[in-house]
């Protein structure tokens, strides 16, 4: 039976962790590489590395911290943060990253999805979905959530998904950050509306809100930060809660 | 041990590498059939889309060379996929080692599977030291279904083979390199087969 993933999201800038970290083991909290062996024996499922740097030198900075992540990790990761051509996506690919996620670039340019899947294939492609809750109905925003669309979430979603890509990564903006639980709601009916995976991020705050997003929110994989990096939540006892209500954990 | 890749430009390959360096070995990426054919062990990895993928092969002559080829032979995902009789991804004939054909998952699951799934009926020395139901990661839509060749087992609304073996050819569904130390495990193994 295939299980439910957890997946920890590092923030990345110019090559290094920004968000603090708190894992009193490490040598440095601030090399991704490190951090991202540490959560990998902690039994993380996957990875997702997000770069928010802008910088003239990302493109190559990330290129050089993925070769340096695929080196040493034998479990799965994904990149993401600012990807907005075939060219970006094909070296991250080539420095070893296993997926790409892409967000504002695919909402501003919708067939970039298909030219992705068509050169790499669905099973290394996320789009990321940052929705808002407005006046009743959930709409993208980019740069981070700032920036508000005129586009839907669920028909958006639909819309990716008929394009090719192989998983969705759903960021409630209005749940990021509050450590209140997950939007379970959209995420069931996300589900319910698309045939591919779903990725829940934004509102984890207790091991219980990780049941709620697989059990209410029918997700097949639930990402955090800083419930992991702060060890409020140790990821082995995470999934042993999560296994004991019978969610398919891999322990 | 000399370890060649096969390097025919389908998809992401540097993981591989990595892990067999992890391994201590220096595996070397080529598409070129001479240098395939005087490996000691060749890797036939591949991610994408089948059709466009066996066009490739074709163009290189590597069709025709893989099925020849004697020493073992490690192919994982569309690597494993292609060594079928025939995939339903774009209709296109395989290589034809394994004597199944592949289909896509139905729609009433979830397609692609992505995750950890558990492994079983473990039927093969490439197993050596692998529990019965360690887990493995897999990303895929299509499948190979329970065949004679079936070597391992997974369970994805139904039972499938993750793993098909015959003679010196060995298929792996799932991705060895980044399934932890039972993937890690695997491709120890398959380089320490004994020499057909």
């Amino acid at each position: 039976m295939l299980t439910k993933r957890i997946i920890p999201c590092l923030d990345i800038k110019d090559g290094r962790t920004v968000k603090g970290v708190n894992f009193v083991d490490l040598r440095d909290a601030g090399d991704p590489v490190e951090l991202a062996e540490a959560y990998a024996a902690e039994g993380a499922d996957e990875l997702v590395f997000l770069d928010i740097s802008a910088t003239e030198e990302k493109r190559k900075t990330l290129a050089d911290l993925v070769w340096r992540v695929a080196e040493r990790l034998d479990i799965p990761f994904t990149v993401g943060g600012g990807i907005s051509s075939v060219a970006d996506v094909d070296l991250l690919l080539h420095n070893g990253a296993d997926k790409v996620s892409v967000n504002s670039a695919a909402v501003r340019n919708p067939g970039l999805i298909d030219a992705l899947v068509k050169k790499f294939g669905s099973q290394c492609i996320v789009v990321a979905l940052d929705a808002r809750l407005v006046g009743g109905k959930w709409l993208i925003h980019l740069v981070g959530g700032k920036v508000p669309t005129e586009v839907e979430l669920f028909s958006w979603a639909r819309e990716v998904a008929n394009r090719g890509a192989g998983e969705l990564l759903f960021t409630s903006m209005d749940h990021d950050g509050t450590k209140g639980g997950f939007a379970n709601e959209a995420l069931a009916r996300l589900s319910r509306e698309v045939n591919i995976p779903v990725i829940a991020s934004g509102g984890a705050g207790s091991m219980a809100h990780f049941a709620d997003a697989f059990l209410e929110g029918q997700a097949d994989a639930a990402l955090a930060a800083s419930v992991f990096h702060f060890k409020e939540i140790p990821i082995p006892e995470l999934k042993k809660y999560l296994a004991d209500r019978n969610i398919p954990m891999r322990i | 041990m000399d370890i060649v890749i096969i390097d025919y430009g389908a998809g992401n390959i540097q993981s591989l590498r990595f892990a067999f360096e992890r391994l201590g070995y220096s595996p070397e990426l080529s598409a070129d059939p001479t240098r395939i054919a005087r490996a000691d062990r060749v890797v036939f990895p591949g991610v994408g889309e089948a059709s466009s993928a066996m066009a490739k092969l074709r163009h290189s002559g590597l069709d025709r060379l893989i099925p020849e080829l004697q020493q073992p032979l490690l192919g994982i995902c569309l690597g494993m996929q292609l060594m079928c009789r025939h995939s339903q991804e774009g209709d296109t004939e395989g290589l034809g080692i394994f004597d199944t054909d592949v289909l896509r998952f139905p729609d009433n699951l979830k397609v692609p599977q992505i995750g950890w799934n558990r492994l079983n009926h473990l039927k093969s020395p490439i197993f050596k030291g692998v529990e019965e139901g360690a887990f493995v990661y897999l990303v895929h839509s299509y499948f190979a279904p329970l065949c004679p060749d079936t070597a391992g087992v997974c369970d994805y609304g139904f039972p499938y083979s993750a793993a098909l073996v015959r003679a010196n050819f060995y298929g792996l569904q799932f991705h060895p390199e980044k399934s932890s130390k039972a993937g890690a495990r695997m491709l120890q193994n398959f380089i320490e087969l004994p020499d057909q």
